[in-house]
């Protein structure tokens, strides 16, 4: 139980996609004009990333990584697929995302309109990506790890995401130097974001 | 495909070159942040993952455009997914084989190249509708942008960063505090948030270069 208190809070607070990785910085950047549409935005990306990081997960531990066949006899047992493991996890967080996108829509209607075209659009965000890489980097001990970082990688993209958007807000009427206008600014305060985000490096539970 | 244009014309040339300054990918598409952040702390994993990418979005660009009459419009991005893995896996396999110890401090961003939204956007915004010739070079040109902004980014932060390029001593030993000189790192530039800083610094003086850019 500590151990997943642990790996929740280091991967909202410490390992944070954006401000440690800048992973799906794209659509950080794109769609962080106002909070109500990046709220729907960060939600979306928990979601997902909460169905495909375990899902990936059982795919790396039984069938990708070197020894993983071994339950289907002793001959797999010396199998190393992991060069194949790029184009699976893209292909199933597409499919995925296409999946959770119909399910979304026949359910619940309102969800669906709200989140709008940033569904689709998540199958390439990097986040969803990197965080199946990362699962694969730091190879955790069962599925219940993997969940818990998945979902503590998701709320910290969403609690990023929120932040800049209120921002973004409010610097409209603040006199900013007219070439910094914009992009150049936002970069400024994701950097300074990160900066306070340091603060809580060396946490430990 | 005849193609009346010379191979060079200036028409093409343009598509080389636009996208290192007026249309660069990362300054003013706002593409391919994502990967290229993380890994400029040092000149040279920059540069690796810049020709990396350039080698991918090239390569990526032709085959799209090749087969750009033959794939059924509702499963394109799978398709443009699906040749970007492949490729991505090439170079992959690549880089272990030739520069293991780049590839170890690259982790997990070559994979993330095949999420890197330059190669989405300009496979869907150009390959999709032009020749192999012309995506090619727009490939080169856009992988070429993207290079650039890492290379002076990784320039930056390892010189103030370590006081070296490309891991050769530039500021003299001599000059540190410690072998009593006045001269100090500035540790800040290692660490991930200046990237960001460094970016937004190139994108002011882009801007007050070319006032075309400048947003409302």
């Amino acid at each position: 139980m500590e151990n997943l208190i642990n790996i929740f809070v280091r991967s909202i607070f410490i390992e944070n996609m954006i401000f440690a990785y800048f992973l799906g910085m794209c659509s950080y950047l794109a769609v962080s004009k106002s909070v109500k549409t990046a709220t729907g935005l960060g939600i979306a990306v928990i979601f997902v990333l909460l169905v495909t990081l375990p899902v990936n997960y059982l795919l790396e531990n039984y069938v990708l990584k070197e020894g993983a066949l071994a339950w289907l006899g002793s001959s797999f047992a010396a199998v190393d697929l992991s060069f194949l493991s790029f184009i699976m996890f893209i292909a199933v967080i597409a499919s995925i995302v296409q999946l959770v996108e119909m399910v979304v829509e026949k359910f619940a209607p309102a969800l669906y309109n709200q989140l709008g075209i940033f569904l689709p659009l998540i199958a390439v965000n990097c986040a969803i990506l990197g965080g199946s890489l990362f699962m694969q980097q730091k190879e955790f001990q069962n599925i219940g790890e993997a969940t818990v970082y998945s979902l503590g990688s998701g709320v910290g993209w969403f609690l990023a995401i929120v932040g800049i958007a209120a921002i973004r807000e409010k610097i409209q009427y603040s006199n900013v130097p007219k070439p910094l206008r914009g992009l150049g600014i936002t970069f400024i305060v994701t950097g300074l974001m990160g900066i306070a985000f340091m603060g809580f490096m060396g946490i430990k539970l | 495909m005849s193609d009346k244009d010379p191979l060079f014309s200036a028409k093409n040339l343009k598509l080389l070159s636009d996208p290192l300054n007026s249309s660069n990918p990362i300054t003013v598409q706002v593409l391919g942040i994502c990967s290229a952040l993380a890994v400029t702390a040092q000149l040279k994993p920059a540069i690796v993952m810049a020709i990396s990418v350039t080698v991918v979005i090239a390569l990526g660009n032709v085959i799209i455009s090749l087969l750009r009459n033959t794939i059924p419009n509702r499963i394109r991005i799978i398709v443009q997914l699906v040749v970007i893995a492949a490729l991505v896996i090439l170079v992959d396999q690549v880089l272990k084989a030739f520069v293991y110890d780049v590839s170890k401090q690259l982790s997990v961003f070559v994979g993330l190249i095949i999420t890197n939204c330059i190669l989405m956007g300009r496979l869907e915004a150009f390959a999709m509708s032009n020749k192999p010739w012309q995506s090619f070079l727009d490939g080169l040109g856009n992988g070429a942008g993207y290079g650039l902004i890492l290379i002076i980014v990784g320039f930056f932060r390892e010189l103030l960063g370590s006081g070296s390029l490309l891991g050769f001593r530039i500021i003299p030993e001599s000059w540190y505090i410690t072998n009593g000189g006045v001269y100090a790192n500035n540790g800040m530039m290692i660490l991930p948030p200046m990237a960001l800083i460094t970016i937004g610094l190139i994108i002011w003086v882009q801007r007050s270069r070319n006032r075309k850019l400048i947003e409302n």
